[in-house]
Parts: C-alpha cells; sequence; structure tokens
C-alpha cells in the first residue's frame, strides 16, 4: 500500500482527467457553506477510483463536478486537455453523452422503458442507425449478463439486475469515463458482489477509468486506488495492490 | 427522438387515471368545438347546394330573399327571352318563374305552427334544378291543385305525406308526390303549379325567375345588359352564390358563438392539463436528472414533455372528434333567419373541421404543457438527481 502526496497530482502523459484547485461551495439559509475546497489531483487512465468519506465530506459533489454534471466555483477540470467547467449548458451535455457513462445508487432507469431501451437511450443521442443502436445494446446487456432479460421493464428486474441494466447503459456509449454514486448503496450483498465484480472486469480487461463514490469498504477495495476526503479536502490517496 | 416520444406516450399510458380524466376534459371542449363547426357546415352545405352554378336567380333589386322579392309578368318576359338562356328540346327557355309564400302548418307532435316555404314552379324545374329527383309519387300536373312535397318535411308536419290533402290559401291541395333535393334547403319545401299559387295567394308578381344559362360564361353579359335595363328593376345572382348569402348571417352567428364558447371552455381544460403535466414533471424528477445526465440537451426534455401534453391533447382530439362525429347521425331543423322558414340539415364533418380541431387539441397540449416543460428543462442535475 503506498500513500502519494496530499494534491495527489500525478505527472505524465497517462492523465485523464486533471482537477486543479477545485472549490464548490453551497449557499444555505444565507450562509454560505463550502463543501470542496482548493482541491487539485489527476485521474489516470484506466483507474478505478474509489471515493470514500463520512457523510458531508464532498465526495459526491467532487464526483458531479467531475461528471460535468454541476460546476465548480473555482478551478479548472480538465479532460483531454479541454477545461469542462468552460463548457456552455449545451456542449457540456454533449460532452457528457460522448464521455460519461453513469452509474446511480438507485439505477434510474425509465420504468417506461425496457431493459433494452433503457440501454438504447443514450445511443440515440449518437449518429448511429436503429439496427446498430439494437445491436450495440444487446451487446452491453450480454456483457452484464442480462441478454434474457432485454424485454423486461425494470419493475419486472431485482435491485441487482436493474443496476446491470444501469451499468449497460453507462458503458453502451464507450465512454471515456464511467461515474458510481453508490452503485452498491441500495443491493444486497451477494448483488453487490455481482456489480463490483462487473465494474472490476471492465476496469481491468477492457481499461475502463471508473470513479465511483462509496462509504462502504469492502466495495472501494474493489478499486485500484482509494481516495479519502473530509471536509472537503483530500486527506489521503492510497494505491491498492492488486494481482 | 423516438425513444424519447415513446419514453412520453408509455408515461401517458401508465397514469392511466390521470390520463383519461384530463384528456376527458380536452375532448369536451374538442367536441363543442367540432360539433359547433359541423353544424356550420351542414347549414352552409345546405343553403350552398340549394343553389346551381349554372343557374341564375333574378331578384328585385336590394331584395335579400325571395319573400321579399317581386317580379312582374313583363320584367320576366324579357328575362327569359335573352339569349344567354339556354332553350330546352322543345324550344321553349328552360326557366322557372317562382311564387314563393310562407304558410304556417302544426308540426308533429307539438301541435305548434311552424312556417313553410312554398313555391310555385314553372313546368322546367327539373331540368333547371338536375339534383332533384321525384322519390315517391309522381310530378304535379300544370294547372291542377296538387303539391309535391320536400323529403325533410314528411313525418315532421301533421298529414303531411303522399296522398294527404293540405288545406292552404283557402284551397284544398292534393300531396302526388315526394321528391327528394339531396338534402339542400328545397328538402324543406312544398312546390306546386305557379300559376296556381299565384291565384290562390292572390298574388300578380312572381317572387323570382330562375334560368338555366347556355353557358357559365354568360352569366356576366345577362347580369350587366338586364341590370342596366331601365325597364327592369331585378338584380342577378349565381343561384349557388344567392344561397349562400342566406347562410351568411346564421354562420356568422354560430361560428362566433361556438369559438367563444370553445374558447372559453378550453381555458379551464388547458389548466387541467397544467396541472397534469406539473404533476407529472414532479413525480418524474430524477428520470430528468438522469436523462440529463446521460447526456440529453434541455431543449430535449422540453420537446419531450411538450409532446407528452400534445399527445394528451391528441388523445381528446380523438375521443371528442369520435363523439362529435357521431352527430351527424343528427337532423336538426332550425328557423333559416334569412326567409324566417324553418329548415331541415343534419352535422356535416369535413376534412376542414378535423384539421382545425387537431390543431387546436395540439394548441391546448402545447399551452398545458409548456410551462410544466419548461420547469422540467430547467431543473438543476443535480437537484433532480436528488429528488425523492
Amino acid at each position: 500500500m503506498s500513500i502519494l502526496p496530499r494534491t495527489g497530482a500525478a505527472s505524465g502523459a497517462d492523465v485523464l482527467i486533471a482537477l486543479r484547485h477545485v472549490s464548490k461551495s453551497y449557499r444555505r439559509g444565507g450562509q454560505i457553506i463550502p463543501v470542496v475546497s482548493d482541491i487539485t489531483f489527476d485521474i489516470r487512465r484506466a483507474e478505478f477510483l474509489a471515493l470514500m468519506g463520512p457523510s458531508g465530506s464532498g465526495k459526491s459533489t467532487l464526483l458531479n463536478l467531475i461528471a460535468g454534471i454541476d460546476t465548480p466555483d473555482g478551478g479548472s477540470i480538465t479532460m483531454g486537455g479541454a477545461d469542462i467547467t468552460r463548457l456552455p449548458e449545451a456542449e457540456l451535455a454533449d460532452w457528457r453523452a460522448a464521455n460519461v457513462g453513469f452509474i446511480f445508487q438507485f439505477y434510474n432507469l425509465m420504468p417506461v422503458l425496457t431493459a433494452l431501451e433503457n440501454v438504447e437511450l443514450p445511443l440515440t443521442l449518437t449518429r448511429l442507425g436503429r439496427r446498430d443502436r439494437r445491436e450495440r445494446a444487446l451487446l452491453a446487456l450480454d456483457l452484464v449478463g442480462l441478454s434474457d432479460r432485454v424485454r423486461h421493464f425494470p419493475s419486472e428486474l431485482s435491485g441487482g439486475q436493474q443496476q446491470r441494466v444501469a451499468i449497460a447503459r453507462a458503458i453502451v456509449t464507450d465512454p471515456t469515463v464511467l461515474v458510481a454514486d453508490e452503485p452498491t448503496g441500495d443491493l444486497d450483498r451477494q448483488s453487490a458482489e455481482d456489480v463490483l465484480a462487473i465494474m472490476q472486469r471492465l476496469n481491468r480487461e477492457m481499461g475502463k477509468t471508473i470513479v465511483m463514490v462509496t462509504h462502504d469498504r469492502r466495495a472501494a477495495e474493489h478499486a485500484r486506488s482509494i481516495m479519502q476526503l473530509e471536509k472537503g479536502e483530500l486527506s489521503q490517496r492510497v494505491e491498492l495492490p492488486h494481482d | 427522438m423516438r425513444l424519447l416520444l415513446a419514453y412520453s406516450l408509455r408515461n401517458l399510458r401508465t397514469r392511466k387515471i390521470t390520463t383519461a380524466l384530463t384528456a376527458g376534459g380536452m375532448a369536451l371542449v374538442l367536441f363543442v368545438f367540432a360539433a359547433v363547426l359541423m353544424l356550420d357546415s351542414g347549414l352552409k352545405q345546405t343553403l350552398v347546394s340549394t343553389g346551381e352554378d349554372a343557374n341564375a336567380i333574378f331578384v328585385r333589386r336590394s331584395a335579400e330573399v325571395e319573400i321579399q322579392s317581386m317580379v312582374d309578368r313583363r320584367q320576366a318576359g324579357i328575362i327569359e327571352s335573352q339569349p344567354e338562356v339556354l332553350l330546352g328540346s322543345d324550344g321553349a327557355p328552360v326557366v322557372s318563374k317562382e311564387v314563393v309564400v310562407l304558410i304556417a302548418l302544426p308540426r308533429q307532435g307539438s301541435g305548434q305552427t311552424s312556417n313553410i316555404v312554398t313555391r310555385g314552379v314553372g313546368a322546367a324545374v327539373l331540368t333547371l334544378r338536375p339534383k332533384i329527383h321525384i322519390a315517391k309519387g309522381r310530378m304535379f300536373r300544370p294547372g291542377s291543385n296538387e303539391i309535391m312535397i320536400g323529403g325533410a318535411l314528411v313525418g315532421r308536419f301533421t298529414g303531411l305525406q303522399e296522398g294527404s290533402t293540405l288545406r292552404f290559401a283557402q284551397r284544398d291541395w292534393q300531396v302526388v308526390g315526394q321528391f327528394d333535393a339531396g338534402g339542400s334547403g328545397f328538402d324543406s319545401e312544398i312546390w306546386g303549379d305557379n300559376a296556381q299559387f299565384m291565384q290562390a295567394f292572390r298574388r300578380d308578381a312572381y317572387s323570382s325567375v330562375v334560368v338555366r344559362l347556355a353557358s357559365r360564361a354568360g352569366f356576366n353579359s345577362i347580369k350587366a345588359r338586364l341590370e342596366s335595363d331601365r325597364r327592369l328593376t331585378v338584380e342577378a345572382k349565381r343561384e349557388g352564390v344567392f344561397y349562400e348569402e342566406q347562410s351568411r348571417l346564421m354562420s356568422g352567428f354560430i361560428q362566433i358563438l361556438g369559438v367563444t364558447l370553445s374558447v372559453l371552455f378550453s381555458v379551464g381544460a388547458v389548466i387541467g392539463a397544467t396541472i397534469t403535466m406539473y404533476a407529472a414533471v414532479a413525480s418524474r424528477k430524477r428520470e430528468i436528472g438522469a436523462l440529463r445526465a446521460l447526456g440529453f440537451r434541455r431543449s430535449s426534455i422540453l420537446v419531450a414533455f411538450l409532446a407528452e401534453a400534445m399527445l394528451l391533447g391528441m388523445v381528446g382530439w380523438v375521443v371528442g372528434l369520435s363523439l362529435a362525429s357521431l352527430m351527424m347521425l343528427v337532423k336538426v331543423t332550425t328557423l333559416n333567419w334569412a326567409s324566417l322558414s324553418e329548415l331541415a340539415f343534419r352535422f356535416v364533418l369535413t376534412p376542414g373541421i378535423v384539421l382545425q380541431s387537431l390543431c387546436f387539441a395540439i394548441v391546448m397540449g402545447f399551452l398545458g404543457g409548456f410551462l410544466p416543460a419548461l420547469r422540467a428543462s430547467r431543473m438543476k442535475i443535480v437537484d433532480a438527481l436528488r429528488a425523492n
């Protein structure tokens, strides 16, 4: 186990996402509450990073900033040399569609669409034709072991199966980075293990960069590195040994 | 976009009761809207189809209807001798010099009296108006006390049927036939020999003179010549235009009343749709957040929710128009404000009404869905994803 410097900034060409002096605060009842304070670190290509920390430590906010669904008050977040904090709203949406795959705690599948349609949904933002979209969606569902559930609606699936559909939806566009916010938080132990195993496979075999927020130490141990946040600040970054 | 539209449509299907209630409100408005237009269309069709464009009608200058008009025998003789008038196989001009008088007859059932048009016509009337044919019995004999009745009168007035005897103008008239005027205004009239009617009603002038033109283009020359002839006090109109003008007053009233009512009702339906769509947005915040996170732009969310509201309007349109189309089975009788006689007609659904009501439905859906859709598209992704 190795402890990296507090800033967590790496050097070299393998840096995928670079955060520099990122800060974010919320206004509540006339008071400004800092949530993320002057954070600087890098995420390497093909990294599986777990963000941990107690409630209110700012880990989900940090994830939202990396994913481009929230904007920081200060600092920069660059991916492939482009600063996403400077992108206008519509371009940021396009950037998300092309670069980010989301896995949410409560799956957030569209209840009125089948598993296949849910997975196909992000592909409607691409130029792919209907047949290609279907093929890719089926492939993604096959990858998460749900090729026999393609016509099922979310309400007909277990929590673990729904989360696997959500993973298929997240990877179907082949995004640059997968972000997962407490992906096992609503699952039983076995389902959680299945989901984490899939994520681990995506990282190791397919080289997917994954940033996962979790408060579960056992879930975090599936990652390659763990970053600890406390009161909006980066406290430590730990590289985990994996064979 | 197809999948996003499927998402909107299925959401409507999922919320069956709310959808049914909201669409039901819209359906009622669309029913009223379409029914009023159908009523107007039926009235117009009945009156407009009463006239033939190949016919020219001559009435006294500035008379709007035949009962206000008088054309004396001398003037009628000049009109029928014009070169533009078609000559029949017997070499005689195809002309009907007509006398129009209102009589009151008791209605079947209620016993209350209503005005009926009696029209004394010339022998060439069926050549002049080829759409009209004898449906039962036969044509009256010229110079006799025989009459024919229009199909729309049968069953509506006491004792008015083929074979019965009718008393008016101090004479008894034998009903020898029933004619079918194809749903036009003539269907609500009684026809007899013009000479007999003039005698019985003590008239010494015709109400109008209708001529068949040898060619449609001949209308302008006959009109120009006769209207400038100092011996005459007549005005010429194409027969179709003459009857269309009679429909304008009632048609205008029906349209203004109908559209005003529909617009007032639609305010309620739009508010209903707005409430429904606000509820839909509130209950699907997390889905909206997820869609936005996946990369759907604000505009896509706006369009998806607007589409949902407009689909709601279209459901209302299908139901409302289906109900309104049943009105085609209903026959309406009303007082023709121009001639002050009773007129029977049906609700008529035209492609134009289908299209107009569809547009109205879509506009209602759009207005009802706009603010909720705007709210959905403007949600902050992070806040939407946190919603319970």
